[in-house]
């Protein structure tokens, strides 16, 4: 799954769907995350990522992102429909 | 550029918690770019906020109730064009437009006053006793929906409906019922103020979103603005709003435009369910009283029903808008002298 293309995010963490009219606001690792997902890094990038840059362990993270991406789309957030690029990588 | 003068006159001065579209439109007139307008208030009773406007509403008439019939009101639009000399009417009530419809040959031959108004076919089409009939003919998802006359006919709905259902009166009003219980007391509520018939309709589960649009009369959109509510009052009106980008909303709103050749303001009332479908719950055959959003998005539907009464000619579409405008009402206490208030109860102008 993919984060839709036409979310905007702002330097504040603010997050806008134009489709909906919803909106949000996310923490600064959320924002982060969010950011790479538009820019159509996989799974896997962001997790390594995090884990250069961050304090954690690889198990907590995978599980707060699951737990992320499952908000993001309960959010209506990702787009469902699209072909998951991210697991080709 | 000098905007070139002009007199309109401006009905639905109800500035109010259920508010009527006239001075959102007169906000939108008076920011034309093409025209420097002089805006004549036309008021139904002595309490519609616009009438005490002075900066936006130039002067205010009071005019017969639509009940009272053409004659009536074509004699009081006679007597004020006497005096103002208006060039355009933009009549903003539903209850209202049959009687302007009606009107609109003989105001323009006789007066030169012109009007741009949908048709007595466009109208009645998408009368919510006719709406179901309309999405079939013009192929867009309608709730099911019957009229029903007395309340002995509530038993039998539920052979047609499962609940909630919709209860709605012939122009305004709508209340979700949960048991045929509450279909009779809204029943009654909404006929004491409305008449009959009541229109009961199939509830849809979905968000709220609405299109401003308006049509040249010709198949085109001129313009569309799609919005979803944010806050909505107790009486179902929308008190914030925001813009969206929603290419299915535009293209529905594009298809019922050019299948009807829909002409001047409207405003679409659509359901989108959790799957993306799209259910039309009402056509209004005007602007809605959020219509000042889509100047804010950068369309001035208002200005462009002007430009298309007066030129008849084709106007240029409007191509984009800005997404993620929002409005917000507010509230405001005017101060009123009694001596205004004295004039337009006793003299009918102000």
């Amino acid at each position: 799954m993919n984060i839709k293309k036409n979310i905007a995010l702002s330097d504040t963490g603010f997050v806008f769907n134009p489709s909906s009219g919803d909106s949000f606001s996310t923490n600064p690792i959320g924002m982060e995350i969010i950011k790479m997902l538009k820019e159509g890094k996989s799974n896997e990038d962001i997790k390594s990522h995090v884990l250069k840059t961050y304090m954690t362990d690889e198990v907590s993270f995978e599980k707060d992102l699951y737990d992320f991406m499952n908000m993001l789309t309960k959010m209506n957030l990702m787009d469902v429909d699209q072909k998951d690029e991210t697991k080709k990588n | 550029m000098k905007r070139k003068k002009i007199n309109i006159a401006v009905t639905g001065l109800n500035a109010i918690d259920s508010p009527g579209p006239g001075i959102p439109v007169i906000r939108a007139l008076r920011e034309s770019k093409e025209y420097d307008v002089r805006i004549i208030g036309l008021s139904y009773e002595t309490l519609e906020p616009g009438i005490y406007m002075h900066d936006l509403v130039d002067k205010t008439y009071q005019i017969p109730f639509p009940s009272s019939g053409t004659k009536s009101l074509l004699t009081r639009l006679g007597y004020i064009h006497s005096v103002e000399k208006i060039d355009i009417i933009i009549p903003n009530f539903d209850a209202e437009l049959f009687n302007f419809i009606k009107l609109e040959k003989t105001l323009r031959d006789d007066f030169g006053i012109k009007m741009f108004l949908p048709t007595e076919d466009q109208f009645e089409s998408r009368q919510k006793a006719n709406l179901e009939e309309f999405g079939k003919k013009h192929k867009v998802k309608v709730p099911h929906s019957r009229m029903i006359f007395s309340v002995n006919e509530i038993p039998s709905l539920r052979n047609e409906f499962s609940y909630p259902l919709v209860v709605k009166g012939k122009f305004y009003d709508a209340s979700v019922a949960y048991t045929p219980e509450q279909v009779a007391t809204h029943f009654n509520k909404i006929s004491a103020k409305w008449g009959l018939p009541i229109i009961i309709q199939q509830f849809v589960y979905g968000s709220e979103v609405n299109v401003t649009a308006i049509g040249d009369g010709k198949g085109n959109t001129i313009g569309a603005v799609p919005m979803r509510k944010q806050y909505i009052t107790d009486k179902g009106k929308a008190w914030a709003g925001i813009s969206l980008d929603d290419k299915k909303l535009i293209d529905t709103t594009k298809k019922i435009i050019k299948s009807t050749k829909w002409r001047g303001g409207m405003e679409l009332e659509m359901i989108k369910t959790v799957d993306g479908e799209y259910y039309l719950l009402e056509i209004n055959p005007r602007f809605p009283a959020w219509v000042y959003l889509a100047v804010g998005c950068g369309q001035n539907h208002p200005e462009a029903l002007i430009k298309l009464a007066l030129n008849g000619k084709a106007v240029k579409p409007y191509k984009k808008y800005d997404v993620g405008k929002m409005f917000i009402r507010y509230s405001y206490d005017l101060i009123v002298g009694l001596n205004e208030f004295e004039k337009i109860s006793t003299l009918g102008e102000l």
